[in-house]
């Protein structure tokens, strides 16, 4: 390695590990945080370390608002959304990938334009009223079944659906096998990382929803814990910020833990979802 | 039975996307023209009324301003340092990893959350960022309640939160630019700083296209969560932009009609960015 070489390498290593450190602070300082005493938080100049596990600003934060519930809440509105975020999208992408048929182009446009048209935002009072007239205001229906299909996902479907080759599909049909044999029998085995990294990008989407679970849940025990975050800081009227970073952690904890785990599966599926062909 | 196959196939994804958002996007539209009655019990025609409510409010135009503002400076800004950072990405320098997964974290975590951080980050009694803006720059300031810097740390947690997913999308595309590129422009003797504008930029187009119009959705839409924790649309409504405005209409103050037509507005704000999308991505600028 020569000279210049060997600068712009430490310039570069030193510019990420700065990038890094800025990046991840905010997660950081909130992890220790809640662990610290009213006392370090809100002492000059500031802290970053704790001395010691101060415990209950968790149990406080759980205490000031039904956030286990809310987090319960949370859990079953992502988990049913992304099932039926699967379901969905594996069917009509598989339509959209294997099949020629008559009004194809209509149809994939129709999905195409709710890519920009967030539901649970552009027409939000509109839904709201349409909940209302439902007698779906306040239960788990309004927060899941909306959202149980969407462009995003048929396209990740089909994207991956297009590169199995189609002599395989065509095999299979010589063989006798119906298309939903096919599709059961060799199209998902063989899309099992693809399916995975779709229900990551969906639980993480359903979990950190905000606007719609604010508007359409007016009872405490059926809100989500997105929402139960913004009554912690409500609620905690000292702004006792241990105990708000403490309920933080515990809304931020599963997506956190889910993409430090499997990141790598996360990025591929966000790639591939994104660059459209 | 095989012609009907894909159409069944279509049914679950059509049925929920024409009962949820087509037919309340419809809805959104008739509304508009409607005005509750005084005492609430019926819905009255108005014809344009609401639209020209909204548009004979310098209010509302404060609020499109405000949008206008907070969303570009947020694209702008994440594009930016997105598309400098994932250079360095890319070079597989030690440790790449590692900073690779502390730095997409923000991606995993939601708007409001990424408020609470920010909020604690600026609040004047116990954050960090605070105290470092008196140490360094002697900036003594109520970060989330003084106009302008409640949008300045608004958009450093926008910015923050939509960084990640544009370093994924630009360290995919700068590994798909071939060497052999890079390699000849080496050759001819340009500089790095060359390389990376007038080579690597212009490769890299629709991709930094695609990430506009996605970054604009963000900030239009899923931003709210950001806002409504951080600043509440203030102070002196200097961050209320068009979604918290809607919400505000809508949900505080029940007015279905107006807040119906500021959906049609932003509805009119999506089409011109789909139509964009159309003619430039998917026509595909300089694709390889």
């Amino acid at each position: 390695m020569n000279r210049k070489n060997k600068v712009s390498f430490i310039i570069s290593e030193i510019i990420l590990i700065l990038v890094t450190i800025i990046m991840f602070s905010p997660i950081f300082l909130a992890f220790m945080m809640s662990f610290m005493t009213p006392a370090e938080v809100f002492s000059f100049p500031p802290k970053i370390i704790p001395k010691s596990l101060y415990w209950q600003n968790y149990k406080e934060a759980l205490g000031l608002v039904q956030l286990g519930r809310m987090i319960i809440n949370s859990a079953i509105v992502a988990i049913f959304i992304t099932i039926g975020k699967l379901i969905t999208g594996i069917l009509a992408g598989y339509a959209f990938a294997n099949f020629n048929f008559k009004g194809k182009k209509v149809a994939f446009a129709t999905l195409f334009i709710t890519l920009f048209l967030p539901a649970e935002t552009v027409m939000i009072v509109p839904l709201f009223l349409l909940m209302k007239s439902l007698g779906w205001v306040n239960t788990y229906y309004a927060l899941i079944i909306p959202f149980t299909a969407s462009a995003t996902n048929t396209f990740l479907m089909r994207q991956h659906f297009r590169t199995i080759p189609m002599e395989l599909s065509d095999a299979a049909r010589i063989d006798g096998a119906s298309p939903m044999q096919y599709l059961f029998k060799v199209l998902l085995p063989l899309s099992k990382a693809m399916i995975g990294g779709a229900a990551l990008i969906n639980f993480v989407y359903a979990w950190n929803m905000y606007l719609w679970p604010l508007v359409v849940t007016m009872d405490d025990k059926m809100k989500t814990a997105q929402i139960g975050v913004k009554m912690l800081i409500d609620a905690e009227a000292a702004n006792n910020w241990g105990t708000i970073m403490a309920g933080t952690m515990i809304v931020l904890a599963p997506t956190l833990l889910v993409f430090f785990l499997i990141q790598n599966l996360f990025v591929k599926s966000l790639v591939s979802s994104g660059l459209k062909g | 039975m095989r012609k009907l196959t894909p159409y069944l196939l279509l049914v679950p994804t059509f049925l929920i996307i024409i009962l949820f958002i087509y037919f309340p996007a419809f809805n959104s539209f008739k509304l508009s023209f409607f005005q509750e009655s005084f005492f609430g019990d019926k819905s009255i025609f108005v014809g344009l009324d609401n639209y020209i409510d909204l548009f004979t409010d310098s209010e509302y135009y404060k609020v499109l301003k405000t949008t206008f503002i907070y969303s570009l400076s947020s694209v702008g800004i994440t594009i930016f340092l997105a598309f400098l950072i994932a250079q360095l990405l890319v070079k597989n320098l030690p440790g790449t990893r590692i900073f690779r997964t502390l730095m997409f974290s923000p991606y995993a975590v939601s708007p409001a959350i990424s408020a609470t951080l920010w909020s604690m980050m600026f609040t004047p009694t116990a954050g960090l960022l605070s105290y470092l803006f008196q140490v360094i720059f002697h900036i003594d300031v109520d970060w989330l309640t003084t106009v302008p810097y409640a949008m300045i740390a608004l958009i450093a947690a926008t910015v923050w939160k939509m960084l990640p997913f544009d370093l994924i999308f630009y360290i995919a595309a700068l590994q798909n630019i071939p060497d052999s590129i890079l390699e000849s422009s080496l050759i001819d003797g340009a500089n790095p700083w060359t390389r990376m504008w007038k080579i690597k930029f212009p490769l890299v187009t629709p991709i930094t296209f695609y990430l506009f119009i996605m970054n604009f959705t963000t900030t239009m839409f899923s931003s709210f969560g950001i806002i409504d924790i951080m600043t509440r649309g203030g102070p002196l409504g200097s961050t209320t932009t068009m979604i918290y405005r809607l919400y505000l209409d809508g949900f505080a103050f029940q007015d279905n009609g107006l807040a119906a037509a500021e959906s049609v507005v932003m509805f009119g704000v999506m089409s011109v960015i789909t139509y964009l999308y159309f003619r430039f991505v998917e026509k595909g600028v300089h694709y390889q």
